[in-house]
C-alpha cells in the first residue's frame, strides 16, 4: 500500500478528474475535473522516471545514475497541450454565457428545446 | 535534395501556411495562402504516393536523429493513402471555402477560419506520417484545438456548445490514449511504433499491455465516433461552418481510424485479439451496432446536415467493420471504404452548404422542390446518397462487396446479411430527401434560390464524380487499398 502510494493518488486524481467531468453540469466545474484528469497523467509519466539515488541527467564526474529525463520533456508538451485545451475551453464558456446567460449544461438545454425547429438565425450570439 | 524532404513538407506547409493565414489578417489574402498552401500539399503527398509504390516504405527522420533517440516519419503503402485523401480533399475544400465562408462567417473572422482550417489538416496529415505513438498525441491534439475553434465558427448559438462538448470529449479520448502510450513507453521503453512492436513480441500477454491495449483502442475510438461513443459528431457536423463541416466529415474521423489501425494491427500484432482482451469480438459487435442504430435514427432527423452526420456514423460501423474482420479482403473493403466514405460524404456536405448559401436553410421540410432549381447541386447530393446506399455504379457499392466477401471469407455469413440488411436503412434516410427534393412542387426556399456558383460546384462534382467512377473502374483505388492492408496485415510480428 505505502510501496504503491504515488500510483493509488495518481488512480485517485484520474477518477476523480472524470468523476467531477460527469456529475457536474456546470461547464467551468467540468474544465476543472478535466483539468484535474489531465494533471493525473503528468504524474502518471513523471513518477517512473524518477530512479532512486539518480542525478538529473547531465554527465559529470561521480555520477553513475542518472533519472529518466524523456517524461520530463514529454510532459512538458502535454502541459502545453493541457493549457491550450483548458484556455480554448474558458473561453468558449465565456461566449456561451454571453450566448446563453447561463452556463449551467441543463439550463442551456431547457433554452434549446422548446425552439429546436428556430431558423439560421444567429440566436444570442454577440458578434 | 527536396524530395528526399517530402514526409515532413506535406506538414510544414500547412503549418506555415496557417502562420502566414494568421498574419494576413484579411479574408481574401488568408484564403490565397490556404489555396496555394493545399495544392503544394496536395502536389507533394502525390509526389510521395509515387515514390512510395516505386521504392516501398520510406523512413524520415526528423532532425538527422536516429529513431530510438529522435522522432521518425514513415511512409507505407497505408498511410500514404491517408496523406493523399487528406490532402486532396482540403484542396478541394479551399476551392470551395471562398464563397461559402463568406456568406456564412463574419469578415474579421475570415483569416482565422482559415488559419484553423490549415493547422487541422497539419494535425490530421501530422497524425497520419509520423511514426511515434507521442508525437501522433501532440498531432491529434493540434487538429483537435483547430477543430473545436472551426465548429464555434458557425453562425448558430448552438455551434458553441457543439464545440464545448466536443472539447471535453475529445479531450478526454485523447488522455485515455496518453495513458495508453504511457503504459506502453513503461513496458518497452521505447515511443516509436516500430520498436514497439519488435519489443512487444516478447513480452506479450502482460497485463499493464492489455490495459494499454484498452485505454489506446477507447481514447481512439471517442475521435472516431464509433457507435455509443459517437454523441459528440452530429451537433458538432450540423452546426459547424459548411465548409469545415466538409473538411471535418471527410477527412477528421478517418484520419483516427488509421490511428486505430496502426495501434490494432502494426503495433499489437497481426491478430486483433492481444490475450485477453477480444477487441475483435468488441468492434464488430459495436460495428454492427452502429450501422443499424446511428443509421436508423439518420431516418428520423429534419436537419439534413444532421441525417448526414448520423449517417457518418453509421458508415464508419462498415470502416471498423473491416478492420475487425482482419483478413485480407474485408480490411481492403474497410480501408476502400475509408475512402470513398470520404468522397461521398464530402460530396454530400459541399451539395448542402451550396444548399444553405442559395436556400438559406437545410431543414428537409423547408427544401421542397429545390432539386427544379439547383439541378446539378441537387444530381451531386443524390449521387453521394446512391454510394451510402451501395447502389451498383457508385463506389460504395465496391466497398461494401468487398465488406461482404470479407465476412464470408471469415465464415461469418450471417455478417454479410446485416451489411445488405442495414443498406436498405440506408435507403429510407436518402430516399427522403431525394423525394423531398426531386418530387415535391417547389417551396417558397426553392423559388427563391439559384444554381450554385461554379467554384462550389466544380469541387462537388469532381468528389460526386469520384464517386461514380471509382463505382465503375475500380481498380486503381481497389489495389492502393489491397496493397494497404497488405502492409498491415503482413507488416506484423
Amino acid at each position: 500500500m505505502i510501496a504503491h502510494f504515488s500510483q493509488i493518488a495518481t488512480i485517485f486524481l484520474m477518477v476523480a478528474g472524470l468523476y467531477v467531468v460527469m456529475a457536474r453540469g456546470n461547464m467551468v466545474k467540468k474544465l476543472i475535473g478535466l483539468s484535474l484528469f489531465q494533471s493525473s497523467v503528468y504524474l502518471l509519466y513523471l513518477l517512473p522516471g524518477k530512479v532512486i539515488g539518480g542525478t538529473a541527467p547531465i554527465i559529470g564526474a561521480g555520477f553513475t545514475v542518472y533519472a529518466n529525463p524523456l517524461p520530463h520533456v514529454l510532459i512538458l508538451t502535454a502541459i502545453v497541450v493541457g493549457i491550450a485545451t483548458l484556455a480554448l475551453g474558458l473561453t468558449l464558456v465565456v461566449r456561451i454565457k454571453e450566448a446563453y446567460g447561463t452556463i449551467e449544461e441543463d439550463e442551456i438545454i431547457a433554452k434549446e428545446t422548446p425552439k429546436t425547429r428556430n431558423g439560421p438565425g444567429r440566436g444570442g450570439d454577440a458578434a | 535534395m527536396i524530395a528526399s524532404h517530402l514526409p515532413v513538407l506535406v506538414i510544414l506547409i500547412p503549418l506555415l501556411g496557417a502562420v502566414l493565414a494568421a498574419l494576413s489578417r484579411h479574408g481574401f489574402a488568408a484564403w490565397l495562402i490556404a489555396l496555394l498552401a493545399s495544392a503544394a500539399m496536395a502536389a507533394a503527398s502525390l509526389a510521395l504516393l509515387f515514390r512510395v509504390q516505386a521504392e516501398g516504405m520510406i523512413s524520415y527522420r526528423i532532425g538527422g536523429w536516429a529513431p530510438e533517440l529522435g522522432i521518425e516519419y514513415r511512409i507505407d503503402a497505408f498511410n500514404v493513402l491517408i496523406v493523399v485523401l487528406v490532402s486532396v480533399v482540403a484542396l478541394l475544400t479551399m476551392i470551395y471555402a471562398r464563397r461559402s465562408v463568406l456568406a456564412e462567417i463574419i469578415p474579421e473572422r475570415i483569416a482565422w477560419f482559415y488559419t484553423m482550417m490549415l493547422l487541422c489538416v497539419a494535425g490530421l496529415l501530422g497524425i497520419a506520417v509520423t511514426g511515434d505513438a507521442f508525437n501522433a498525441f501532440v498531432f491529434l491534439e493540434i487538429s483537435s484545438l483547430a477543430t473545436y475553434t472551426l465548429i464555434a465558427l458557425g453562425r448558430d448559438r448552438r455551434a458553441l456548445v457543439a464545440a464545448y462538448q466536443y472539447l471535453i470529449v475529445g479531450t478526454i479520448g485523447a488522455t485515455l490514449y496518453v495513458i495508453g502510450v504511457g503504459l506502453i513507453y513503461l513496458s518497452t521503453g521505447t515511443l516509436n511504433l516500430g520498436l514497439i512492436a519488435e519489443r512487444l513480441a516478447g513480452i506479450e500477454g502482460s497485463r499493464a499491455l492489455i490495459v494499454a491495449e484498452a485505454f489506446i483502442a477507447v481514447g481512439i475510438c471517442l475521435k472516431l465516433a464509433l457507435f455509443p461513443l459517437h454523441a459528440w459528431l452530429p451537433n458538432a457536423y450540423a452546426y459547424a461552418p459548411s465548409s469545415a463541416a466538409v473538411l471535418l466529415a471527410s477527412t477528421a474521423t478517418k484520419v483516427a481510424i488509421y490511428l486505430l489501425a496502426r495501434f490494432l494491427f502494426t503495433v499489437f500484432g497481426g491478430h486483433v485479439d492481444v490475450g485477453a482482451l477480444p477487441i475483435g469480438a468488441i468492434l464488430i459487435v459495436l460495428s454492427v451496432a452502429a450501422m443499424f442504430i446511428a443509421s436508423a435514427a439518420a431516418v428520423f432527423q429534419n436537419d439534413v446536415k444532421r441525417i448526414l452526420a448520423f449517417s457518418s456514423v453509421g458508415q464508419v460501423g462498415y470502416i471498423t467493420l473491416g478492420l475487425a474482420l482482419a483478413n485480407p479482403t474485408g480490411l481492403a473493403g474497410g480501408l476502400l471504404h475509408l475512402v470513398n466514405h470520404a468522397l461521398m460524404k464530402g460530396a454530400a456536405f459541399m451539395a448542402i452548404g451550396a444548399i444553405v448559401l442559395r436556400a438559406g436553410t437545410a431543414k428537409l421540410d423547408e427544401l421542397s422542390g429545390i432539386g427544379r432549381t439547383m439541378p446539378w447541386t441537387s444530381a451531386a447530393l443524390t449521387v453521394a446518397g446512391l454510394g451510402l446506399i451501395g447502389v451498383p455504379g457508385t463506389s460504395g457499392f465496391v466497398s461494401k462487396y468487398y465488406l461482404i466477401l470479407g465476412a464470408l471469407e471469415a465464415g461469418f455469413g450471417w455478417l454479410a446479411i446485416l451489411i445488405v440488411a442495414s443498406s436498405v436503412i440506408a435507403v429510407l434516410y436518402v430516399g427522403r430527401i431525394v423525394e423531398v427534393v426531386w418530387f415535391r412542387e417547389p417551396a417558397e426556399a426553392a423559388r427563391a434560390s439559384r444554381e450554385a456558383p461554379l467554384e462550389l460546384l466544380l469541387p462537388m462534382w469532381v468528389l460526386a464524380g469520384a464517386t461514380i467512377w471509382f463505382g465503375i473502374d475500380a481498380e486503381w483505388p481497389a489495389g492502393l487499398a489491397a496493397a494497404a492492408a497488405r502492409q498491415l496485415l503482413g507488416g506484423a510480428p
